[in-house]
């Protein structure tokens, strides 16, 4: 069983994922860590970011957070400007 | 603190809102705010913290204002470029409130300033324009147990947020660390002079870190402790996240590693790339031997119309295509605004077989600095 999750990018990673979202087949019981492994496979400069801790739901989670059928996974890189 | 007559005239309109009262006031007047950055974020700050009757706001900058300001800071005027924002913010908010007592500092805050200058404020406003000086305020602000009203932009969109704000049970809020325990590479973290801004952005974000001030001196309604706010003007969104202490941040964790200030701009370059180190030439050593020279320029065009230093012009991302243009033989140096792009491209060219390819070092800002200072710069 797999299972679909959106991936929604703000401030750099929009341009590494090239554009605001991207849907990610994951197989079912996959963790962030593994979110992580792909989206650095599908989008090698991913790797440059691959240290921020994503947020699940609205939530800041750790890298070994199970994901479920639907779940909005949000990455937040530092922005700089003022 | 008690009002004047004056006074009570003044924040009328506030004094009669409903949880804000005399009381609120008198927090207010009571109240000193640091604020880091009189630009883009500062100004909106300084401008309605100083309106509301602050008692006390000190303002460190010690930045230049510039052309490419005054699309977004609409405190300064053209007449005004090439003065300290500091001193030239404070100089028109005394006319607005005169009640209110400031300190200017016109100096870059670092490691060995930040406590002494923070530990003379009750609440501090991030307004910073670099990744180093926004985790140096963070740490300084925990040292400190000072309360970090933080807002960051970029491009269309706005973070703010509350850090180390004292709870009902005593503890502290989430910082900077729990939501950003590692910087990641400088390229990944553009400044608006790099990737660009909106301009009305900077007025939304900072008023909405000027609330949060203001609701944390007085104790009014709930901040955005524990929450951080992602604003996309663009697409008129607007996201909160739930941020947690994490118990492995490195300075308020339940073993903190880190218990003084450490050196940020290091923090921020990250770990030594094993990547082998790009061959590169000074603005002064390129200048005395120019002729030997082919020069690639790898801005946009419009940036070469602006100002350019005569050579080839193919922008980054059409580099990979118009490779037949660039000479294997000879020297070639690349080169940039600032000498980012550049060493980008140098990479890029690299994989493609070049050899002979050197990074001009500051790009056309540095020229402009020490070679040419006639040169526009934007």
């Amino acid at each position: 069983m797999n299972m679909n999750i959106e991936i929604i990018a703000f401030g750099i990673a929009k341009d590494i994922l090239k554009g605001k979202s991207v849907q990610l087949d994951l197989p079912a019981g996959e963790t962030v860590s593994g979110v992580k492994k792909r989206l650095i496979t599908e989008f090698p400069d991913f790797q440059s970011l691959a240290s921020l801790q994503l947020a699940v739901n609205a939530e800041y989670v750790d890298d070994s957070y199970v994901l479920n059928e639907n779940d909005e996974v949000v990455l937040i890189p530092p922005v700089s400007g003022g | 603190m008690t009002l004047t007559k004056n006074e009570l005239i003044r924040y009328n309109r506030q004094i009669i809102l409903p949880d804000f009262g005399v009381e609120g006031q008198e927090k207010l007047k009571a109240a000193s705010v640091l604020i880091i950055g009189a630009g883009g974020l500062g100004a909106p700050n300084l401008q309605y913290l100083t309106a509301a009757g602050v008692g006390r706001i000190g303002v460190v900058d010690f930045d230049q204002v510039s052309l490419t300001n005054l699309q977004r800071q609409v405190l300064f005027t053209t007449q005004e470029v090439g003065t300290n924002k500091a001193a030239t913010a404070v100089s028109k908010l005394k006319e607005l409130n005169p009640e209110t007592v400031f300190e200017v500092y016109e100096a870059q805050l670092s490691a060995e300033n930040a406590m002494d200058i923070i530990a003379r404020y009750d609440l501090v406003v991030d307004g910073s324009d670099n990744l180093p000086t926004r985790y140096l305020v963070n740490d300084a602000c925990l040292f400190l147990e000072k309360p970090l009203i933080y807002g960051a932009i970029f491009r269309f969109e706005g973070q703010v947020s509350v850090f180390n704000e004292l709870q009902v049970d005593g503890s502290r809020g989430p910082n900077y660390r729990d939501l950003f325990p590692t910087p990641p590479p400088p390229d990944m973290v553009p400044s608006c002079s790099e990737g660009g801004v909106f301009g009305v952005l900077p007025g939304i974000v900072g008023s909405m870190q000027a609330n949060e001030a203001i609701k944390v001196i007085t104790g009014m309604g709930n901040t955005l402790s524990g929450r951080l706010l992602l604003f996309d003007s663009l697409d008129f969104t607007s996201r909160f996240l739930n941020v947690r202490s994490n118990p492995q941040n490195p300075v308020s964790g339940s073993n903190p590693t880190i218990t003084g200030l450490i050196d940020y701009e290091a923090f921020c370059a990250g770990p030594v790339v094993e990547e082998k180190a790009l061959q590169s030439v000074s603005v002064r050593d390129f200048h005395e031997s120019l002729s030997r020279y082919f020069v690639l320029d790898v801005r946009e065009p419009y940036e070469y119309e602006i100002s350019n230093l005569g050579g080839l012009n193919i922008p980054l991302g059409e580099l990979s295509e118009r490779l037949a243009e660039i000479p294997h033989k000879g020297e070639v140096v690349v080169h940039c605004k600032s000498g980012a792009r550049s060493a980008r491209a140098i990479r890029l060219l690299e994989k493609e077989g070049y050899t002979n390819l050197l990074n001009l070092e500051g790009g056309i800002l540095a020229w402009q600095k020490e070679i040419d200072s006639d040169m526009a710069v934007y």
